[in-house]
């Protein structure tokens, strides 16, 4: 480098003037750069590059393409705890029981019929005969019976569903079609057993459970109607039907679920083809792709419920209360008015934008067996001028600057814990800013990225709520016990926020050890009354599951509830596995041949450009070392 | 032969010409020095990075466990197998032990090798940030002395408006909005790339590079769009500051053309500040651009910094934090031993 400033003279005189020389270039490298895109746009495609899409139409095949976002943690079932992970688990391993797409009871998956002991302690599942592993081998009672104790014995391979078997006494098979459970005390959920069941004779070679992913070895055994076949970090994970599948083949020829990190980028791929679905659509997005062709939205009625929750003052089940809650929210009066400022209807017109619907009781209308509502006396229904009322009535007077005065003199400023991640939260906030400061309540949005912390320390007066609901409501109904509360202060618990209530505990008790289905449910809408009664919850709104599909890719596809319900996230395969291709597209990607033609063509004259600006650099520094 | 020229080039803070056999004792020591320095730097933050993470609030096990059917006994499982039952000294000093023998550790959310889940991603950071440094520099060096050398001309104002105005917009909706045009198509534009990820998942060979080449077009196209004005500017600026050198006015009066009196005797002169800054865009290689990469599902490690913060999964953000510190203090050396050799001034 340093030799450059020692020119050598003397030199030839140029023989064009200089300031012409870099014109001429521009235009002699421009021209051979739209050269090379007309040949690159012209070029029939290099017989070495696959095109994918394009041979695959060729060839008739039929993808499924499916745009995620949600990176795998784990494609083994034992650690294995996000959405996409235990969805591709449901395709590819047979769970002892499934869900009827229909009403999301319980029917028969790996597991043919079940019965209890007249003491409840002991189940007793048939295995089905017609389930082969997909190398071969035949799946029997064995591989629930090792699946299980596995999870009972080894501590690293309870990570994600240890919580199943923690009432487990004993697991045995004694015949390849029997399966026996004992149990230490009843426990409802033994037909909600979502434990993927794998294959002993591949499982038990592992050493580590804590350490093993399972993301080695392609084709993975599974007997589910999927089989993973290639998995790419961030990138793709490929499935193929399994031919061998009990309750018949998948439809599709392939079904790939693809990463798209970014919703809009996803939408555009949805809009060219490239995929065939893509869930979590905003409202925007959904609005922006229901005039567009051959697509579907399906705005389906979600599972989860979005609420208000209070701080019931937090405590831990020493006795011991720590946090600092605001003492005015113990008075029920105070909750009460809170809630009957919310108007529902603006926070689902304008927030959600049409997209959820009212809230009511604690357990979303899809789920029918379960979904409860408070009786007409017992619903606390939008009305300020009410909530003034209950407030009056209470002794919350307002003060001359028009606020609410407390039992201690101080005027009435909550703060709600919102999620910065969650724009609703941020929209709602704005709203209850305006409604509860109309009643004379001042509010402060504590918008912050990790909620947790200040919530497991009780450190709110409110937060924003909300939780995907199971078929199984138990966990759910759960986290609202005093057994959840943490153990001291120091601990956390499985609690939500903190609500502990004897006569719902009692409930929660009968209905965990009922076993009658509609008594169940009876025991279970008794909790949700007395869980609205208690004032400390209110649910808001039910959002729902927003998605989009390719009409000219899927025919047709079984939703859940089957009459008005949504693709992703099933309790079950259902989707994907009911999906009937299109007859006239050719799975997804296939009208992006040309674009891939054009593309590569573009990518060459880039390369082209950059190699002959390069190249006339260096002829033209020869030149004037002539 | 000598000329003018090289005055200001040689003379160094001394006043004393030097003569070659002083540049090459005193080289050595000057490699030495900053070799020490790096490897002082590099224990600093493998130090740091223990610490340093371990201020961000928030309960790993909780986060990770959120929502998910979780018993006591499980949230003690998970402390116990990620070492956080222990106290912290022994977590410091654990951590030590397994770095300097080269082991990160294990990602909390992807049990895995943190080692692994690195090496899985860096390669797809480094081409696709590492191709757009390479060209948004070369780009900004050459329109940046073409900016300087006809300062105040038309193109001069062309350039830097344009690309200001690019360095003005924000990457993720340069990078939606390229989706948009140049993946789905509009109007009479076709679509001709991909909407996201690295490759098809079915090629192979000649093929795969071609697959990987075509997807990069646009998240490069937006890297570079928003990044050469950087260089673009710093050259200018530094060449606009040598051009009333009396040097360039001897190599003019000698006869010399315009264009080499920019190329042999302005630029390199000028090149050093631009060189400092393309070494430090290099450093910033390995953390990639998480906006880029997550418009267009880029699996890079920008991505993996991201999610490993948020829980935050521990040994996986301090190994990557070392990954980009290091890449940050290796480019930083290279640049120091490539120094002298740009100017001489430098290392004595």
């Amino acid at each position: 480098m340093v030799e450059r400033v020692f020119p050598r003279t003397p030199r030839r005189p140029a023989r064009q003037p200089a300031r012409q020389r870099p014109r001429l270039r521009l235009l002699l490298a421009s021209g051979a750069a739209s050269a090379a895109l007309v040949a690159g746009t012209v070029i029939p495609l290099n017989p070495l590059l696959p095109a994918p899409q394009q041979a695959q139409a060729a060839d008739g095949k039929k993808v499924l393409t499916v745009a995620v976002s949600q990176s795998v943690d784990s494609l083994s079932p034992f650690l294995a705890q996000k959405l996409v992970s235990t969805s591709i688990h449901r395709l590819t391993y047979e769970y002892l029981t499934n869900y009827d797409p229909k009403d999301a009871h319980t029917v028969p998956g790996f597991a043919t019929a079940w019965e209890s002991s007249a003491d409840k302690l002991t189940w007793t599942f048939t295995i089905r005969k017609d389930s082969k592993w997909s190398d071969g081998v035949q799946a029997t009672a064995e591989d629930a019976a090792w699946t299980f104790n596995k999870m009972m014995t080894d501590e690293n391979a309870a990570t994600a569903n240890g919580s199943f078997t923690s009432n487990f006494k004993k697991v045995t098979a004694p015949d390849p079609e029997t399966l026996v459970v004992e149990l230490n005390k009843p426990q409802a959920t033994m037909t909600a057993l979502d434990v993927p069941i794998v294959p002993k004779h591949i499982w038990e070679k592992v050493g580590d459970f804590s350490k093993f992913n399972n993301d080695k070895q392609f084709p993975i055994v599974g007997n589910g109607p999927f089989i993973i076949t290639d998995f790419k970090v961030d990138q793709y994970i490929k499935l193929k039907p399994n031919k061998d599948f009990w309750r018949g083949a998948p439809k599709f020829d392939e079904l790939v679920l693809k990463y798209y990190k970014d919703g809009d980028a996803a939408v555009a791929a949805l809009q060219k083809g490239e995929v065939s679905f893509t869930s979590g659509l905003t409202p925007a997005q959904a609005a922006a792709l229901k005039s567009a062709d051959n697509i579907k939205v399906n705005d389906a009625p979600g599972r989860r419920f979005y609420a208000l929750a209070t701080n019931p003052g937090a405590r831990s089940k020493d006795g011991k209360k720590f946090g600092n809650g605001h003492a005015a929210l113990l008075d029920p009066a105070v909750r009460k008015a809170l809630f009957q400022a919310v108007d529902r209807k603006t926070v689902i017109d304008k927030v959600f934008q049409g997209h959820a619907v009212e809230g009511k009781g604690y357990i979303p209308p899809r789920f029918s067996a379960y979904f409860w509502e408070p009786s007409a006396d017992q619903t606390i229904a939008y009305d300020p001028a009410e909530a003034a009322r209950t407030l009056d009535t209470a002794g919350y007077e307002k003060n001359a600057a028009g606020k609410r005065v407390g039992k201690d003199g101080k005027p009435l400023d909550f703060r709600i814990l919102c999620h910065a991640t969650d724009p609703n939260d941020k929209a709602i906030g704005k709203y209850l800013q305006e409604w509860w400061g109309q009643l004379g309540i001042g509010l402060k949005v504590d918008c912050l990225d990790n909620v947790s912390d200040p919530w497991l320390a009780g450190d709110y007066d409110l937060a924003f709520d909300g939780w995907s609901v199971n078929p199984d409501p138990d966990y759910v109904l759960s986290i609202h016990t005093c057994g959840a509360l943490p153990a001291t202060p120091k601990d956390s618990g499985a609690t939500d926020n903190f609500i502990c209530d004897k006569r719902y505990d009692d409930l929660y008790a009968q209905q965990s050890a009922e076993y009658d289905p509609a008594k169940r449910a009876e025991l279970v809408k008794q909790m949700e009354s007395r869980l609205y009664d208690t004032g400390y919850m209110n649910v808001m709104a039910y959002p729902n599951a927003v998605e989009a599909y390719r009409t000219d890719q899927i025919k047709s596809i079984t939703t859940m509830p089957e009459a008005a319900g949504n693709l992703w996230g099933q309790d079950g395969y259902w989707s994907w596995w009911s999906a009937v291709p299109a007859d006239d597209g050719g799975g997804s990607g296939s009208s992006s041949s040309t674009g891939v033609v054009i593309g590569i063509g573009a990518a060459v004259v880039v390369v082209a450009a950059l190699g002959l600006f390069v190249a006339m650099r260096r002829r033209s520094t020869a030149e004037d070392r002539e | 032969m000598r000329d003018a020229v090289d005055g200001p080039v040689k003379t160094g803070p001394s006043g004393s010409a030097p003569t070659t056999s002083g540049t090459r004792t005193a080289y050595p020591l000057y490699v030495a020095g900053k070799l020490g320095g790096a490897a002082v730097s590099l224990l600093a933050v493998l130090v740091t990075s223990f610490f340093l993470f371990r201020i961000i609030p928030g309960d790993p096990v909780k986060a990770m466990t959120h929502g998910v059917p979780t018993s006591a006994e499980q949230l003690a499982t998970l402390r116990k197998q990620f070492g956080l039952d222990l106290p912290l000294w022994q977590q410091f000093t654990d951590y030590c032990g397994r770095a300097l023998t080269g082991d990160l550790g294990t990602s909390y959310q992807f049990h895995a090798p943190v080692g692994e889940l690195i090496a899985e991603k860096l390669p797809a950071t480094l081409l696709l940030t590492g191709t757009a440094v390479l060209i948004y520099s070369a780009l900004g060096l050459w329109l940046g002395t073409r900016s300087a050398w006809r300062n105040g001309s038309l193109s001069d104002r062309v350039n830097t408006g344009v690309a200001l105005t690019l360095w003005s917009v924000p990457s993720f909706w340069l990078g939606l909005l390229l989706i948009i045009v140049f993946s789905v198509g509009i109007g009479p534009v076709p679509g001709m790339f991909p909407t996201g990820g690295m490759e098809s998942g079915d090629s192979s060979g000649f093929g795969y590079v071609l697959d990987v080449a075509h997807h990069m077009v646009l998240p490069v196209a937006t890297l570079v769009a928003v990044g050469y004005a950087q260089t673009l500017l710093v050259m200018r600026s530094s060449l606009l500051d040598e051009m009333g050198g009396d040097y360039l006015t001897t190599a003019r009066a000698k006869g010399l053309r315009d264009d080499l009196v920019r190329r042999r005797h302005a630029v390199p002169n000028a090149l050093l500040p631009t060189v400092t800054m393309v070494f430090i865009n290099l450093g910033h290689v390995a953390a990639g651009s998480i906006l880029v990469e997550t418009v267009f599902s880029w699996p890079g490690l920008g991505g993996l910094f991201y999610q490993a913060l948020s829980v935050p999964d521990l040994p996986l953000v301090q190994g990557l934090f070392v990954v980009f510190a290091g890449a940050m203090i290796l480019m930083n050396l290279l640049a120091d031993l490539l120094y002298p050799l740009l100017d001489p001034r430098v290392g004595r």
